[in-house]
Formats: structure tokens, sequence, C-alpha cells
């Protein structure tokens, strides 16, 4: 097993590095962890854009990529994800470790330093960012966000949890909403750039070849102007467990599409007040996470009802979300075939088969992120978001022990909350 | 014989072997990793519709090859081997290009039997009139859910305005009209024609036994060693494109086009792996995220970073291929012809290209970390008899002129079509 070290280096940053010698690539991750929020949701998911874009002293994409390419390719991309009410934002860097390359020295100093300039000496005209960066990146998050239409399985999910946490934190999107998009400029994007830089509590993540005391000398050296005077707490997710009464919210729209979607929020409430995270990862396999699940198994291959039905649990909320791909006039057949299934395994009607395949797929998959630097990383960062006292290779043996109650306890909790439907124009349904 | 073949530079070896009913097998040992990967291949894709049996040509609808990987899963007895796999734990799955279909899982624990399995249910072949039927069903699902999505879209509008004949023109899955042809005596002679050892590779990745590996293959398939059937993919087709435009409009958000032009196709061995690199670098130097042309499209909002080059080549044809979101798809066009015209008038830049091909280099040793990557790689080599494992030899070989030439072959007006996926009603409303 790989060896970790983890330490917070400064104030407000913290370091996670996994020694490991069989892969190719290395790879290097800076995260600023911020408060998912619709105020500035738009301009932090935008920021590391601009500030890719240039840097005092590579000012231009042209003079980034040539020392990229130099450097053997090496790829620094701006990295924007949600995890639960936390929006992260940073740069994900891999680069091909130095043994396997003719030339290549120092790779790892050179990516850390480049990552530390493009977040702290980016290009800059009068004291702030440059006009023509904002301006170029917001036009082109206006057209990120407008795209989001494109993936229609992508876009059904996202209008549930529109719908579903209308209001909530959780409910805003990833990159923000078109209104607050357009009303960025320059100098409110340079204060809250300012801002986020010397407040935001910091992961960085490290996967290679290279000695973790060596590698918190380069992070330390490439972070070293990261002004740190008035360092924030690491936001927090706020995970819903209180048992849901609501009524359940319906929403259908329509769409020139010839297949439609169809997607369930639940709320999975008590069973999320001590989760076990191992028990979680078990029932979502077992209803719709896995190929042996109870979708998958009847509502997809027994029934035909669907080309496609899985769920997927957010621990980070305490949701699940069931997502399917029907014909339009199916509708209402697939909506109680689903529920039906849920009922099954709050019941305890688990074949061995569907809890062993469950059990087995779980532990498959947690092995399988620890062989690969980029499943490690995001296995870290929402590690150091729950605070999880385990390490995520302690989590496998954990689930060979859950039990078919825990399962059938954790089903019993959810409770159904939104349905959203996507259909076509001249469906009635 | 099993035989190790070492490759000092990059770090890898493999153990390859031609079994004697014509199977090539290539295990590439990866210590240190717990999860492992098996991907079994046929050299039999969408675009194989024509062949030979027996002494006769033979024409199928389109889309047998992936109904066929859809009903290979189905076992005696009402099991599914895709279930008996997921229920130990092993992710399996499947997929069929226009010259390909491999069948594949990656796990952590239970390797050999997995393996039995996969290599059992790929050779055996079992259908029935009603698990076909329901199939045409579930098929049909599949492909009305690709036809929503834009990409696949904008590329088919390219691939119909390159191609005039070309079986490629039509979706791998086939249509909801043409699978209704499709019955079990269909399937069992497409399955005897293409799933013969001497057509198919076997690939494995991870911390396993090569011995081990091969007795499996040569107790559980077939022993006999038929050549693999001829195919017939129409007639050679002009260097001009079929038409040079199309269009269509649907719920997307913003206009997305994908650009292409037919390039040489029929190579194989080596000279294959030189072309496509050849094309690649080529279209690195001229529009790649390190080119000149692509910082100053993007800082004039011209693409985005949805930007993408790309070069195929598949049954019996290759093209190469650029697009992603833009307001101003024939603007893009221009340039990247505009830029093509002066890069092969005025030389490729010695200093320039020699930092782009690094950068290649180092994309290659990077794709030496994913199994899926190596598999599948492996496995078109295999079929086109060329060494994956010297990929980096070979793009190093490959010089400024090189490229030059190529831009100056290729990158014509005259051979560029254009396919465009509008939005429906102007812009939508958010």
């Amino acid at each position: 097993m790989q060896k970790v070290y983890n330490k917070q280096i400064m104030r407000g940053v913290n370091l996670t590095c996994v020694k490991a010698e069989k892969f190719k690539t290395g790879c290097l991750s800076i995260t600023l962890m911020t408060q998912l929020d619709k105020k500035t949701a738009a301009m932090n998911a935008m920021l590391p854009n601009v500030l890719r874009r240039g840097t005092a002293r590579l000012p231009d994409m042209e003079s980034i990529a040539a020392e990229l390419d130099n450097m053997y390719g090496v790829r620094i991309e701006p990295a924007l994800r949600k995890k639960g009410e936390i929006q992260c934002i940073g740069f994900y860097a891999d680069f091909p470790d130095d043994a396997f390359l003719p030339h290549g020295k120092n790779i790892l100093e050179k990516t850390a330093d480049l990552i530390g300039e493009m977040l702290l000496q980016p290009a800059t005209s009068g004291g702030r960012l440059k006009a023509e960066y904002v301006d170029s990146e917001r036009e082109n998050l206006i057209s990120d966000i407008k795209a989001e239409i494109n993936d229609k399985r992508v876009y059904a999910s996202m209008r549930l949890t529109e719908m579903m946490f209308k209001g909530e934190r959780y409910g805003v999107s990833r990159l923000g909403s078109l209104h607050d998009a357009g009303k960025i400029t320059v100098h409110s994007l340079t204060r809250h750039y300012k801002e986020l830089i010397s407040t935001a509590a910091i992961q960085v993540f490290y996967c290679g070849a290279a000695d973790p005391e060596y590698v918190e000398q380069i992070v330390r050296g490439s972070l070293s102007t990261l002004p740190r005077t008035d360092v924030s707490d690491m936001p927090s997710t706020e995970v819903s467990t209180e048992e849901w009464t609501a009524p359940v919210k319906y929403l259908t729209e329509k769409m020139d599409v010839t297949q439609g979607k169809l997607v369930m929020g639940y709320r999975l409430g008590e069973a999320m007040r001590q989760p076990d995270h191992a028990a979680l990862m078990v029932f979502n396999a077992v209803f719709g996470g896995a190929v042996t699940s109870k979708l998958f198994m009847n509502v997809r291959e027994r029934l035909s009802l669907c080309y496609y039905a899985s769920s997927g649990v957010d621990r980070l909320k305490g949701i699940m979300k069931v997502s399917s791909g029907i014909e339009f006039s199916k509708y209402n057949e697939a909506l109680s075939e689903i529920q039906r299934q849920l009922e099954s395994v709050k019941n305890g009607e688990i074949l061995p088969l569907e809890m062993e395949g469950a059990k087995k797929a779980v532990i498959t998959a947690i092995y399988s992120a620890l062989d690969e630097p980029g499943g490690l990383e995001s296995l870290y960062l929402d590690k150091s978001i729950l605070g999880l006292p385990v390490d995520p290779s302690d989590l496998a043996p954990m689930v060979s022990e859950v039990t078919v109650d825990q399962v059938a306890k954790i089903a019993s909790c959810a409770k159904l909350d939104s349905v959203y439907f996507l259909t076509g124009e001249d469906d009635d349904a | 014989m099993l035989r190790l073949f070492e490759y000092g530079k990059i770090g890898e070896c493999a153990w390859r072997d031609e079994l004697p009913n014509g199977l090539r097998m290539c295990v590439v040992p990866k210590p240190g990793y717990r999860k492992k990967m098996a991907f079994f291949a046929t050299n039999y894709g969408g675009a194989d519709r024509k062949f030979m049996l027996a002494d006769d040509w033979i024409e199928t609808p389109a889309g047998v090859a992936h109904f066929l990987e859809h009903k290979m899963f189905d076992v005696e007895d009402s099991e599914n081997a895709l279930t008996t796999l997921s229920g130990r734990g092993a992710a399996a799955n499947a997929f069929t290009a226009s010259n390909m279909t491999a069948y594949h899982f990656e796990c952590t624990d239970m390797f050999y039997e997995n393996l039995e399995l996969l290599l059992k249910f790929v050779s055996t072949p079992y259908f029935t009139k009603d698990s076909v039927e329901k199939e045409q069903g579930i098929i049909a699902q599949e492909i009305k859910m690709v036809e929503d999505e834009p990409d696949y879209a904008v590329y088919y509008g390219l691939i119909r305005s390159l191609y005039n004949s070309n079986p490629v023109r039509d979706p791998v899955a086939g249509s909801v009209e043409s699978i209704k042809s499709i019955d079990p005596d269909l399937l069992y002679n497409c399955h005897r024609v293409f799933y013969t050892p001497s057509n198919m590779v076997l690939v494995t990745v991870g911390d396993v036994d090569p011995v081990k590996i091969r007795d499996l293959a040569l107790n559980i398939l077939p022993e006999y060693n038929f050549p693999p059937a001829k195919r017939d993919y129409g007639d050679s087709e002009d260097d001009q494109p079929n038409t040079l435009h199309f269009e269509k409009e649907m719920e997307v958000g913003a206009p997305i086009f994908l650009a292409g032009a037919k390039t040489k196709a029929g190579l194989s061995g080596e000279d294959m792996l030189r072309f496509e690199l050849t094309a690649s670098l080529a279209l690195s130097v001229l529009m790649g995220r390190g080119s000149p042309l692509y910082s100053q499209m993007y800082s004039e909002g011209l693409v985005n970073d949805t930007f993408y080059y790309d070069f195929e080549s598949t049954a019996g044809v290759s093209f190469l291929s650029f697009g992603g979101e833009s307001q101003n798809p024939e603007q893009v066009c221009l340039r990247v012809l505009d830029e093509a015209e002066r890069l092969v008038t005025s030389g490729v830049e010695q200093k320039f290209f020699a930092r782009r091909q690094r950068a290649a280099y180092g994309h290659e040793i990077r794709g030496l970390n994913s199994f899926d990557n190596i598999c599948y790689n492996v496995a078109v080599a295999g079929f086109n008899r060329y060494d994956y494992f010297k990929t980096i030899d070979v793009l190093e070989s490959i010089t400024a002129e090189d490229v030059r030439r190529f831009l100056a072959k290729y990158l014509r007006p005259e051979l560029l079509a254009i396919s465009t996926v509008r939005c429906v009603r102007g812009e939508r409303d958010v």
C-alpha cells in the first residue's frame, strides 16, 4: 500500500502526499476551498480560467504553452468542482516522471512554480487583473453555462437539483448563473480574487515518486508569497439529516428530444446523522449503482422500461438521485417501478447475488481509484471535506462487513423529494 | 512461444505470443498495481457489412456488429456473463467501433476466473428468437438516446459529407429500421466469420502471469485457424468530399461544428503508425493548445476550450478533423487554412517543431498510465501489425519537413468539409 503523508505546511494550507513509484506520471493539485454561494459562484468559476491566461513572467497563453511544451507537455488545467456546498477551484497538473524523459529534470518543481505564479503573480494592468482576459473569460463562462443544455442527461440532473434545492446553497450551479456571470467586472473580480487568495483554506495534493519532504519544500517555495494573515476556516457543507415530510414536487419540461429523461431526488435524512460510509456505498450499489443492482436488473433488464437507470448518492449533502432514460410514454410505469424497487430494499428483500455483487463492486471501485493518480486526488479531497478519520484504503475491509439490515435501514430513511421529467415537444403526458 | 520484449526507455515490457489457432496475445506487466485488466477484441465493427462467406459475398444490415456485442453476454440457462462478472466485483463492459468490437473487464480479485469467463462467453454464441427480439427494443432506445446528442449529430454530419458510399457513413449501432431484420441466424453467421481466433487479439495489463493466461486461452478457445474473412468497403472514393456542407438544428446552447478532410487510407504496419503520428503532430503544430493559431483564436473568442482536433483511421478510411463550439465555424476554417498555407510556404520553424514534439513525447508517456489506453492501442496495433510500444521511437524520427508535407497535401480548401449543429430557434433563454 502507498504511504500517505498529511501535514499543515502553512496557515490554512494542508498538503497530502501519496508516494507511489508505479505511475508513469505524477499529479499535483492546488485547490482553494470556498463556500458555494449564489453571489460568488460565477466569479469563482471563471477565476482559474482568468489566472491561467497569463502571469507576470509569462504574460499570455502562447508563452505559457511554450513553457509547458518544453516541460514535455505538462498539463496545468483549471479545476472547478462542486463538492456538497463547497466550490473547489484551482489547478490540477499532471506531468511525466523525470525517470522516463531524455532531458527532463525537476519537472515537478517547475510545475509547482508555474501553478504558484498563476495563483499569486497573475498578469495585471494598473493593479487589476487584465481587462482583456476578464472580458474574454466572462464570455466563455456565459457560453459554458448556455452549453449545459447540450448533454440532456446532465441537464436533466441539474434541473432536478435546482428545483429540489431552490433557495438553498446546494441548488447553486457549479458555474453560477447567466445573470451573475453577466455582471462580473474587472473591478469586482480583482477584489474577489484578492480576498480569496488571502482567506481561502487550501488543499494541496501530490501523488508520484518524489519524497514528501521534498514535495513540501517545493510547495512552500511556490506559495511563499501567499498572503496568510486572515485565513478563514475550512468551509463546510450542511448535510440534511431531518426526516423529509413535505409533499413531492413534480416538474415536466418539453424539448425537441427523442428520448425522455426521468430524474428523481431523494433525501436520506436520518441515515446521514452518523453516516456509515461503507454502508451508504453498499446501499447505493444494491439499489442502483452496480450492474447487479435492483434498478439495472429489473427496470432495465427484466422489464425493458428504460435504456439506463442508475442511482448516485452524494454523501456530502445526504441525498440520492435516480437517473433514467425512457420512452415518453413509459413515465408513469418507470416512476412507480423505481419506487417499488426502493421499497423492496427497504423490506430487506435483497438476494445474495445483489448483496455480494454490490459489495464487490464497491471494493473494486475503491481499490481501482487507489491505482490512479486522479482517483486518489478526488478521494483525499472528499476525505478532507468530510473530516473522515479513516483512510480511503481502510474503507474496503469495512465494506465486506455491511449487513442487509444496515442497507434496508438506509433505504427506509430515503424520502422522495422531487421528480423531474424532460420529454418531447409533441408528448402530451 | 511466449517472448518477452523490453522497452527500457519507457520502462515497459510485454510478453507476446501467437497461438496455433492464430490468436495474438500480449501481456503488459504492471507490478505494484492491484487492478488488472483484460481486453478481448475482434477486428470486426460497424463498417464490416459486406464479406465473403464460403464463396459468396454476403451483405448485412447496419448495426449487426453492435447487436452481436449486446447478445454475446447471454450464456445458456438465461445466465448473463455481465451479471456474473459484476457479481464478482469486476467492472465489465464492451464497445463496438466501425472496425472493432471489444469486450473487457477490470478487477482487483478473481482475475483468472474472470478471464476464463470472458474467453468462454465471447467464443460461445447463444441466441434465441425471443432474446433477439427483446434486444431490438433495448437497442432502439440506445439509438434514440444518441440521436439527441449534438456531438453525435455533428460527427455523422461530417462523415456523411466526406464519404459517398463507404459503410462508415452509417452509425455503428445502425438505425431503428435496419436492426429490425436481424435474426439469430444472421448473428450466428457473423460470429462464425469474425470471431475466429485469427481475427482476434487478447491484451492483459497488470500484475498477472503470462503463462497462466496463455494456457487459459489454449484450453478455452477453438483450435481451428481460419484466415480472417475478406471484406468489401465499397468503391474507392475521391480525395474530395462528397459534399462540402452539412447543417442541422438542435437544442444546443451554442453552435458546434466539426470540419475535416480525407487523408491517405489503406496503410498498415509501421507505415500506418508513422502516418498517424505525423498527422497528429502536424495538427498539433497547426492548431494544438500550444500553437499560436489556437492562442489567437481563443483570445479573439472565435473558439473556446472545447476546441479539439483528431485524426482517425478505420475500416479502409482515414481523415483529420477539428471542431468545438464556435459562433463562426466558417471563420475558424478559414483561419486554419490560412495558417496551414503560411506554414507550408515558410516552413515549420525548427525550434517550434521541437517543442511540440517534446509535448507529444510527454503525452505518449502519460498514456502508459492508463490500462484502457494500453489495451486499446495494443489491440489496434495487433490488427494492423505494428508495435505500439515503439510509438516514441517513431515519433522521434518525424521531422518538421514531414509535417510541412502533410499540411501541404491535406489542409486545402477544396478538401475540407464542414458539419454544423446550430441552435434551434436561434438562441435559447436559460
